[in-house]
């Protein structure tokens, strides 16, 4: 591989990532805030479809991501109103939604599967783009790839250095604590909620407008645990989370590497690579071991490794919260 | 016995309608007639006694998921990887059959169990990855149901591929003295029945009589405490997944030795994941879920019949049921229905305290 190929190869890493980070933040925010929103993968079906379909009508690749986003929203919607006024499981509705997401996407699809649709236009970044190297890995894309990276670095802005962004992690760690403080946390927890929605929503169009462009039934099958796990491997971080994204976007190259260098193996055993990943990403920062593993490191090393490898989600996350 | 007001006992029909207004809804969007549509889902499930004896047969397999997943709810387990076992005792009972040489009765005998230990092996990984690697069962069952369906899909395009080759269309179908004995040409095996019933019996009188199924209670209600009282979380976790892998293996054997002939690609046909729906539709109850995953069965052959009849993607079955259950799962009065809430206080880290103010 000379070095043309591998700043390809790695392009391409980031522009299949790309929509996984949108979704990362966006369940991130949801989750930061306490809510869990199982129900990503049919979320992001249904939002693929409608994002394609919306598209392709109004000749608009952003009516078709508003389109996305909507879905994303209505989704997220139900998921906080089960949970925050019904009290209801939010495991047990997210769930739901997503087997409802994946049916229902087959069938308001099954007229636009396998044709032709708009897609959104390469958007190369003047001067930018000449700079060696970085220039074709960042700067050589279309929107959604920057808009994936603007999105990582707002969200970690606001989650961490503004008021609004400590009441949101307030709403999600000690409830009670933010309400004594005249936070409203249910209010709080819908309106993130459904932003965070309406973000997964604008991945699942940017598949189907942009990244893997078209619509068939179950498109995005199984990105959307993807995405639910990386969140927990970025330890609720976008930015931790964003390298999750870009590392199980890397398994895709990955697996056209190998093929290419062992055709022998059956092409199916290469698709089990991002599922056997994503058992090891959350060992990793789940299992005791690890712990153990640290603690038999040299002492400098363990803070960091403990902050690299360790997670703790946040401490509301999955219940209700009564005023 | 309390008397119950009039809106008490029609409340439950209510997300019944419901659903069937939003689907019908979705007919008529599409150009359908929905009583015609309904009729013909009525006749693709009852319109002949093939039909109506294909029913049953989908309902076994459904039915014997739902019961393993009535013991893993119990302990507050979301065995979402059920889905997966099944794949896998499939792909068991499938080794057997192909490459086994005895009479029927021990090639029948030796697939069932073989499934069941595979299954429940399966299971078993799920346990093993949530108690000791700290991995939530939700992703762990996840990832191993998508690696149990590029497992089929490798052994079917590869190593178990019929002699003339081909791609994805599945093994050669097995030889006549493998498969379940069916009733009449249909799809329905009279034995798988008779499994469904023995596990209905013991589901039923493990989760009532027995110090197990109170250890499993005691579990799902408050781990914790089950602890400090002497139960030990991690065995009866790994217990009761393994259990239901067993029966989602069984289930799976099911599927491939008397609704199909041979193991094929999507060989469990979502019937794990409807499982799911079912048993939070019964909410706990063991006595509903048989009436529960005939009624599924009934509406997913019938939305079969309505593809064959109006082109329509026959997933309106899955809707009409999905619709049902969030509906119920939303609306369904707690007292009425008796939804429970499979405890999800414990996502992701048992630790997490109650933040109820």
């Amino acid at each position: 591989m000379n070095e043309t190929e591998l700043i390809r190869t790695l392009a391409s890493i980031i522009l299949q990532a790309a929509p996984l980070m949108i979704a990362v933040c966006g369940e991130t925010i949801t989750e930061r805030v306490g809510v869990v929103n199982l129900s990503l993968d049919g979320t992001m079906l249904m939002s693929a479809m409608t994002g394609f379909v919306v598209g392709l009508k109004t000749d608009n690749v952003w009516l078709g991501f508003l389109a996305g986003a909507a879905i994303g929203a209505l989704f997220a919607l139900i998921v906080a109103f089960g949970s925050i006024r019904l009290r209801q499981s939010q495991v047990a509705v997210g769930f739901v939604l997503t087997l409802l997401g994946d049916d229902l996407s087959a069938f308001l699809g099954q007229n636009y599967t396998r044709i032709p649709g708009p897609v959104v236009k390469f958007m190369p970044i003047p001067i930018l783009k000449d700079i060696p190297i970085l220039g074709p890995l960042f700067f050589d894309h279309d929107i959604v790839v920057y808009f994936a990276f603007a999105l990582v670095g707002l969200t970690w802005w606001w989650l961490f250095r503004t008021q609004p962004g400590l009441h949101l992690r307030g709403a999600g760690e000690r409830p009670e604590a933010a309400f004594a403080r005249g936070v409203n946390v249910n209010l709080v927890r819908y309106l993130y909620t459904m932003v965070g929605g309406a973000l997964v929503g604008i991945a699942g169009a940017a598949y189907s407008l942009d990244v893997k462009i078209g619509w068939a039934e179950g498109h995005t099958r199984g990105l959307g645990w993807i995405a639910l796990a990386i969140v927990i491997f970025g330890g609720w971080s976008p930015i931790r989370g964003a390298f999750g994204a870009l590392l199980f976007g890397a398994t895709k190259a990955l697996a056209t590497i190998l093929q290419r260098t062992f055709p022998e193996v059956s092409v199916v055993a290469f698709n089990s690579i991002p599922w056997i990943l994503m058992i090891l990403v959350l060992l990793v920062v789940g299992s005791e071991s690890t712990e153990r593993v640290i603690a038999v490191m040299p002492r400098p090393l363990q803070r960091p490794l403990r902050r690299l490898l360790r997670v703790a989600p946040p401490m509301a996350l999955g219940t209700t919260f009564g005023e | 016995m309390r008397i119950r007001s009039w809106g008490e006992r029609i409340w439950p029909i209510v997300p019944v309608l419901a659903a069937l207004l939003f689907t019908a809804g979705l007919l008529v969007v599409f150009g359908a007639n929905p009583i015609e549509a309904f009729q013909a889902m009525w006749q693709g499930a009852f319109g002949t006694q093939d039909n109506t004896l294909g029913v049953i047969a989908f309902s076994i397999p459904l039915l014997l998921s739902s019961l393993g997943l009535l013991i893993t709810f119990t302990a507050g387990l979301w065995n979402i990887g059920i889905e997966g076992q099944i794949v896998i005792g499939a792909v068991a009972a499938s080794w057997v059959a192909l490459f086994m040489d005895a009479s029927s009765p021990v090639m029948i005998a030796v697939e069932i169990i073989l499934a069941m230990l595979a299954g429940a092996l399966w299971a078993g990984i799920v346990g093993i990855l949530k108690t000791r690697g700290g991995v939530h069962e939700i992703f762990g069952g996840l990832a191993l149901n998508n690696l149990a369906i590029i497992f089929t899909n490798y052994l079917i395009s590869g190593p178990w591929q019929p002699p003339e080759g081909g791609s994805l269309h599945g093994t050669v179908p097995f030889r006549e003295i493998a498969q379940l004995p069916r009733f009449a040409e249909s799809r329905f095996a009279p034995l798988s029945l008779l499994f469904a019933l023995v596990a209905l019996a013991v589901v039923f009188v493990a989760l009532r009589g027995t110090t197990w199924g109170l250890r499993l209670k005691a579990l799902g209600k408050n781990p914790r405490s089950a602890f400090l009282l002497g139960v030990s979380s991690e065995r009866e976790a790994i217990l009761a997944l393994m259990f239901c892998g067993a029966m989602a293996g069984l289930a799976g054997a099911v599927r491939v030795l008397s609704w199909y002939d041979n193991l094929k690609q999507n060989i469990s046909g979502g019937v794990g994941y409807l499982a799911l729906l079912v048993v939070m539709l019964a909410a706990y109850r063991t006595l509903w879920v048989p009436f529960i995953a005939f009624f599924f069965s009934m509406v997913l052959n019938g939305s079969i019949t309505l593809q064959l009849r109006t082109q329509l993607h026959s997933s309106l079955g899955g809707i009409l049921t999905g619709v049902l259950v969030l509906f119920v799962l939303l609306f369904g009065s707690g007292k009425v229905l008796g939804i429970g809430k499979p405890p999800d206080k414990q996502f992701l880290e048992p630790e997490t305290g109650e933040s109820e103010a």
